[in-house]
């Protein structure tokens, strides 16, 4: 087994681990760290197929940003065991029946995909930040100019909705 | 209401854009605190240096001798009844045959002790003392680690007969005449009253 | 090629004892300073100078009674100052500290990871740091901890906004993420402060508020938070959260020299005559001196400026900061137009 090798399935371990530990764990703190974990053995994936940029900015957005603020969340709502509220049945089989139909999405993807990877472990530049940037930029200018149109929409709604109501008319 | 006419009416004034910026009063801060870095340290290290002291500092107490190497004291009390932090706390004893080469008057204090915790160096003790027994000194009082060492007996109080300690600044030639004036009440005794 | 790798392991551990020999020192220049700036004599009892000072407080963080709360989570406790203690140090590998060394023929470059998204490492980096002040913060079980950890995350969230927006201008010019490169391209041309002061001021303000420093020292607060996320801890764990501090301040000052006043570059370093070896030592010597003017310039901030109040630190890092960054884009990509570099 190649230094690679071992990496890569030292990272698929751990992603799958912290994974079911989070929806396992009674503490919803832990689940948060153990979600930054997986975060991080992924981006480790991304690391090992050379997608550098794609790693660092799936740490810096992920684990350094969205799950900073589910911490920080967490911590000041301070939820514990006790005080979890019973979830209804119809919520039970609603999850249920929505977890059922995304694993079957996935297990279709996965079956007509053709599996490459693992092949040519730290080999292509496709992921370097000036590839990257040449295909975002001229093949998907369209589609990634209209992602960034949702976020300011995003933005411009949630400073609607913060934004205090001065005038009661 | 106007209590006084010095009141003034302080207006919160609107922030010019330099103001608001911050950055001027931000480097003149800066530039205040750099030029502290090159000025004179006011420091003192203390047990290589010390600070210069008045002749007539008012330190740790001393139980003075007399010529003779007897002590002064005769526990009348007055020190503790003048001393306004009651630091000073002790107890009387009769002279026995044989020590008066130790104790110059026929009662003598076989107790004395001052709380320095307590002491506020007021020197009142000095002042109320008839028989010049105890003045305060330019001697700085140790500190100790505990609030016991800091209680104060005779063994520290009392001068070694071979180790005087020098009283002269504050005991001088005005200051003892001053002291036997009878024109003034508090040098008379009941004696003198009754002449008069 | 196992030269190269035996080179980078020697590397690594000069890099990681520089760090913390500098952040142990930096504790004794900082109270020397802080001394000096108010009049005063400073540690002078602990050798010359008060030289082994940072030995004795080392010691003494040592020897203190090991203490872990009760009701506290006793490995997340532990991990707190440990993870902060690593992301502190891990910053260290993408600067370049020096040109490099022939020694042979073979040339031994002076950056440990010469990767080249090394500006988005670093981000990276400094943005997964809170983690470890959060999580000491929270399992403390302490109401003044878990405050001072979610005052600390709120900051380094938005203060890396206005961080990273002021790295996109420079990004812009440089056209590379590669510190070595940012670097090696300062040589050629001006440093880049001459082109980008506002930016270097707006980062230079995060740099102050992502290390926890005065004015932006508010996830501690002494004075109302009685230390904030570190007010459980005791013995070497406190250490860790303190020496941390230090060694960030030691890299960030690293990363301002090499990114705004050309890392290792001098000017007229090409005129005096000297070549190879003893240029990229002397190169090595001056990197190392911005690096101590930066940290002087920290600590006299520190013993200046008053504590911001947390609505203030809030307004300036999202109505001040962000605003005048996007503007430096926008002016630094205008002039980029006009004058056709781009």
């Amino acid at each position: 087994m190649s230094l690679t090798e071992i990496a890569f399935y030292f990272l698929s371990f751990l992603a799958i681990f912290s994974a079911l530990a989070v929806i396992l764990s009674k503490n919803p703190v832990y689940s948060v760290l153990y979600l930054i974990v997986t975060f991080f053995s992924i981006a480790g994936h991304y690391f090992l197929m050379n997608a550098q940029f794609l790693a660092a900015v799936h740490i810096i957005v992920y684990a350094g940003a969205i799950m900073v603020l589910f911490l920080y969340v967490i911590m000041m709502l301070n939820l514990n065991e006790e005080q979890e509220e019973k979830t209804k049945n119809w919520v039970k089989i609603a999850a249920v029946v929505s977890a059922c139909s995304i694993m079957l999405i996935l297990v279709s993807l996965i079956s007509k995909s053709t599996y490459n990877m693992g092949k040519a472990p730290m080999a292509g530049d496709a992921g370097l930040v000036q590839n990257l940037g040449k295909v975002l930029y001229k093949d998907y200018l369209l589609p990634f100019e209209l992602a960034s149109v949702l976020f300011l929409a995003a933005m411009v709604g949630a400073v609607y909705l913060s934004k205090k109501e001065t005038s009661k008319s | 209401m106007n209590l006084t006419n010095r009141s003034k009416v302080v207006a919160k004034k609107e922030l010019t854009l330099m103001e608001s910026m911050y950055l001027p009063a931000i480097f003149k801060g800066m530039a205040i605190t750099l030029s502290h870095l090159f000025k004179r340290k006011a420091t003192i290290k203390y047990p290589e240096q010390t600070r210069e002291i008045a002749p007539v500092y008012r330190g740790q107490h001393v139980l003075k001798r007399d010529e003779a190497g007897a002590e002064r004291c005769t526990a009348c009390g007055l020190c503790a009844v003048a001393c306004p932090a009651e630091a000073i706390t002790m107890e009387a004893a009769e002279r026995n045959k044989g020590e008066e080469s130790l104790y110059r008057e026929e009662k003598y204090a076989k107790i004395y002790e001052i709380n320095m915790l307590r002491c506020i160096f007021c020197g009142l003790c000095e002042e109320a003392c008839p028989k010049e027994a105890i003045f305060l000194t330019d001697r700085i009082v140790p500190s100790s680690f505990t609030r016991g060492e800091e209680v104060f007996g005779k063994s520290i109080l009392v001068e070694d007969v071979n180790e005087r300690v020098d009283v002269t600044k504050r005991q001088t030639p005005d200051v003892l005449s001053f002291k036997q004036d009878k024109k003034h009440a508090h040098n008379q005794t009941f004696q003198d009253r009754l002449k008069q | 090629m196992d030269q190269i790798i035996i080179y980078k392991i020697i590397l690594c551990a000069i890099v990681f004892v520089v760090t913390l020999g500098a952040a142990a020192y930096m504790t004794w220049g900082e109270r020397k300073l802080a001394s000096w700036l108010q009049d005063r004599v400073g540690p002078d009892r602990a050798g010359p100078f008060g030289l082994l000072q940072p030995i004795a407080d080392g010691l003494k963080m040592l020897f203190k009674e090991e203490m872990i709360p009760t009701h506290s989570n006793k490995w997340l406790f532990i991990l707190g100052p440990s993870f902060f203690m690593l992301t502190a140090c891990m910053t260290g590998a993408v600067i370049p500290w020096g040109a490099g060394f022939t020694i042979d023929g073979t040339f031994f470059p002076m950056q440990i990871a010469d990767i080249n998204i090394g500006l988005l490492y670093m981000l990276g980096v400094v943005s997964i740091g809170v983690y470890g002040i959060m999580i000491g913060g929270w399992s403390s079980n302490n109401k003044f901890a878990l405050l001072g950890a979610l005052r600390a995350s709120s900051q380094m969230i938005s203060y890396e906004v206005a961080m990273g927006l002021a790295l996109i201008a420079l990004v812009m010019l440089t056209g590379t993420l590669n510190l070595g490169e940012i670097v090696a391209q300062q040589d050629a041309d001006y440093a880049y402060i001459v082109y980008q002061p506002l930016g270097f001021l707006i980062f230079l303000i995060c740099a102050f508020a992502e290390t926890n420093r005065a004015p932006f020292d508010l996830p501690e607060s002494e004075s109302e938070l009685v230390g904030g996320f570190h007010t459980e801890y005791s013995s070497m764990k406190l250490g860790f959260f303190l020496f941390a501090e230090y060694i960030n301040m030691f890299i960030s000052s690293a990363v301002m020299a090499s990114l705004y006043f050309g890392g290792y570059n001098f000017p007229f370093q090409h005129e005096l005559g000297l070549e190879g070896n003893l240029l990229s030592a002397i190169q090595t010597a001056v990197f190392l001196g911005k690096i101590l003017i930066f940290i002087f310039v920290f600590m006299w901030v520190r013993w200046t400026l008053p504590r911001f109040r947390y609505d203030q630190l809030m307004n300036l890092g999202w109505k001040v900061l962000l605003p005048l960054a996007i503007f430096n884009i926008f002016i630094t990509g205008l002039v980029m137009y006009f004058t056709g570099k781009l």
